[in-house]
């Protein structure tokens, strides 16, 4: 189960109709359509779930563990986001939530940014250090997978330290093993709002694992709403830690959660296009005396996740409606007394750089394929239509260099070839049907929008 | 490879646009990402100093497996005094330009700093062409 760099999306190849919409969404140019279905490049995806968000037939999907896993344990435990609890009505209350999800299976309930306090206060040592500025939160794996690949001479401004998940998880640990409860029977669950968090926990080195199995967020959703609606009488099993949670917690994982509670200039930007653009003029130089920057994926940072079912704007609007009405004087919290063991515990090693730009580790051969693909370039038609398998042209002709397609799958190309009597005709349809699949061209009325339009 | 950009005066909108495009160029090339960033920033100020001082100008980017060679050719009213203009703090901009947050007399010694051979050469009213290279490894 352990890569380093693990990847949670998915192309369901019975679903795929290889339509390109997700190849021309992905915004790092990830995805290549070959015998007719979109094939994810590994080392490219950054598991952001923009795929996902673009595929009219849902055929990208987010793997997850069995939810049957949790009952080989005796005490299940499920780490849920905050943002799960904007997914129902501002009259169903967190208790609510909380015993329903324990209705479905969980003896406890955590929630995931409890240990945001902690991951807070080692953020602001950090301003202490000699870290290159702005500093960047590794909070969204899809951010830090981003800069991994796209922006690799940044990585050092990456924080590394925990996310509040992998903290709050190994609190969750602890506070089982001190409560005298067997870790074998202890299974730790994670309901994840996206593919990039399940993505960075499988890549966690096997014996840092604490986390158990991931439940996909849409998931638990469908069974919390089926009690609601089904629900005859109250259900409470056993109390979890989840009273008197306060809203910076509540608010952590929405845009601004983090940036508002560090110092200095900070900026929150979401939405992975923004980002990028972003992080453009940062590496440019053309922004500066920046000191914290909080970058998420999402639109509206997790309430925007790919597995949230509700909208986001609600989402959002009903977390924060609930942090308003917090108390100020909150009862002393059972994290409170790990605080000093997980901010020992909080430090990850630093984030490496993968390029996916460079043409090859050795400079000379990259110089000699930046050529070949610059003069690949005088031929092709530049108009980015993805009809060759590739996102755009300049997608084909590294491809080509790289000596993973040709430059005949560019159709224009197939038609002055064919001009010139380069290429017969049943060898070009053989071209076509490589990329976009056998009788792909031949009459079909059962496609979207077509005469007998099934679904 | 040769990569070439043009600049109009007083269009702080496009300023970058060269050296955001070179550094894709130097990406691909597996270029050590500290030494990227020393020629972007070079670049970059002496864009923007075209932007801010001269008329119009236009950018050549020679590059290969062993170095980058930039060169910067303005139409503009020129540098009298070459040594004065390379002394960190000494600037002649605009107050609109020094409102925009340039102004601060730091952008030739900052390419001096990050390039590894720099030559300015100018003629008064007639323009300006700095010349940098930069070695990749
Ligand atoms: N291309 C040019 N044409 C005419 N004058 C120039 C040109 N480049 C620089 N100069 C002159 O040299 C001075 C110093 O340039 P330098 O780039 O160091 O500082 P600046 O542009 O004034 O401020 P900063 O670069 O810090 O924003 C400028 O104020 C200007 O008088
Ligand atoms: S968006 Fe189109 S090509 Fe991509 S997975 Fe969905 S059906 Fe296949
Ligand atoms: S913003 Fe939140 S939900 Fe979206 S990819 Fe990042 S961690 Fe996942
Ligand atoms: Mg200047």
């Amino acid at each position: 189960m352990h890569n380093d760099f693990h990847h949670a999306l998915v192309v369901d190849n019975e679903l795929c109709y290889g339509c390109t919409h997700c190849m021309m969404a992905c915004p790092t140019a990830a995805i290549r359509i070959d015998n007719g279905k979109a094939v994810i490049i590994d080392e490219r995806c950054i598991d952001c779930g923009e795929c996902m968000k673009a595929c009219p037939v849902d055929a990208i999907f987010v793997e997850q563990d069995d939810f049957k896993k949790i009952f080989e344990y005796e005490y299940r435990i499920a780490i849920v986001p905050a943002v799960f609890l904007g997914q129902f009505s501002k009259k169903i209350s967190v208790k609510e939530i909380v015993d329903a999800i324990k209705e479905t299976g969980f003896t406890h309930v955590f929630l995931a940014e409890e240990s945001a306090e902690v991951i807070n206060e080692v953020m602001l040592n950090e301003y202490d250090s000699d870290r290159e500025r702005p500093l960047i939160s590794p909070f969204c794996p899809a951010v830090v997978r981003l800069i991994q690949v796209k922006f690799p001479g940044m990585v050092e401004n990456i924080i590394p330290v925990k996310t509040p998940v992998d903290s709050t998880a190994m609190y969750v640990k602890k506070y089982m093993q001190d409560k005298g409860l067997p870790e074998k029977r202890t299974g730790i669950f994670y309901v994840t709002p996206c593919a990039a968090k399940i993505a960075a926990l499988k890549s966690i080195p096997e014996d840092e694992i604490v986390i158990n199995g991931v439940i996909n967020m849409d998931m638990l959703y469908n069974k919390v709403y089926h009690i609601f609606k089904t629900r005859k009488g109250g259900n409470t099993i056993e109390d979890g830690s989840f009273t008197g949670i306060s809203p910076k917690v509540l608010k952590w994982s929405l845009t601004g959660g983090e940036a508002d509670n560090m110092k200095g200039r900070c900026l929150a930007i979401d939405e992975v296009h923004n980002v990028t653009k972003f992080l453009e003029r940062v590496e440019d130089g053309d922004i500066i005396n920046v000191d914290f920057l909080e970058l998420r994926a999402c639109d509206h940072g997790c309430a925007g996740g790919v597995l949230m079912t509700e909208n986001r704007f609600l989402t959002v609007e009903r977390i924060r409606t609930k942090a308003d009405r917090i108390k100020e004087d909150l009862p002393e919290q059972p994290i409170e007394k790990y605080h000093g063991h997980l901010k020992a515990n909080a430090g990850i090693s630093e984030i490496e750089p993968r390029s996916m730009f460079k043409l090859d580790e050795d400079m000379e051969e990259a110089y000699r394929k930046m050529q070949r693909i610059r003069h690949l370039m005088c031929f092709l038609p530049a108009i980015d239509c993805g009809a060759c398998g590739a996102p755009n042209c300049q997608s084909l002709a590294e491809d080509v260099v790289k000596g993973k397609a040709h430059l005949s799958n560019c159709i224009f190309i197939q038609r002055s070839m064919e001009k010139n009597r380069k290429l017969s005709n049943e060898h070009a349809i053989r071209l076509i049907e490589k990329v976009w699949g056998k009788d792909r061209l031949d009459k079909n009325c059962n496609k979207k929008g077509a005469e007998n339009e099934t679904d | 490879m040769k990569f070439t950009y043009t600049i109009e005066g007083g269009d702080f909108s496009k300023a970058g646009h060269a050296s955001s495009s070179v550094k894709k160029v130097l990406k691909q090339l597996n270029v050590n990402s500290k030494v990227i960033k020393r020629i972007v920033v070079a670049l970059y100020e002496g864009e923007v100093n075209v932007v801010a001082h001269a008329y119009r100008g236009k950018i050549e980017a020679d590059i290969n497996a062993e170095r980058i060679y930039v060169r910067i050719e303005d139409e503009g009213p020129g540098i009298p005094d070459i040594g004065l203009a390379m002394t960190a703090g000494y600037s002649t901009a605009s107050e609109k330009v020094r409102e925009m947050g340039f102004g601060a007399g730091m952008g030739l010694p900052n390419m001096k700093k990050n390039t590894d051979e720099l030559k300015v050469t100018s003629e008064v009213d007639k323009g300006t062409t700095v010349e940098m290279t930069t070695y990749l490894k």
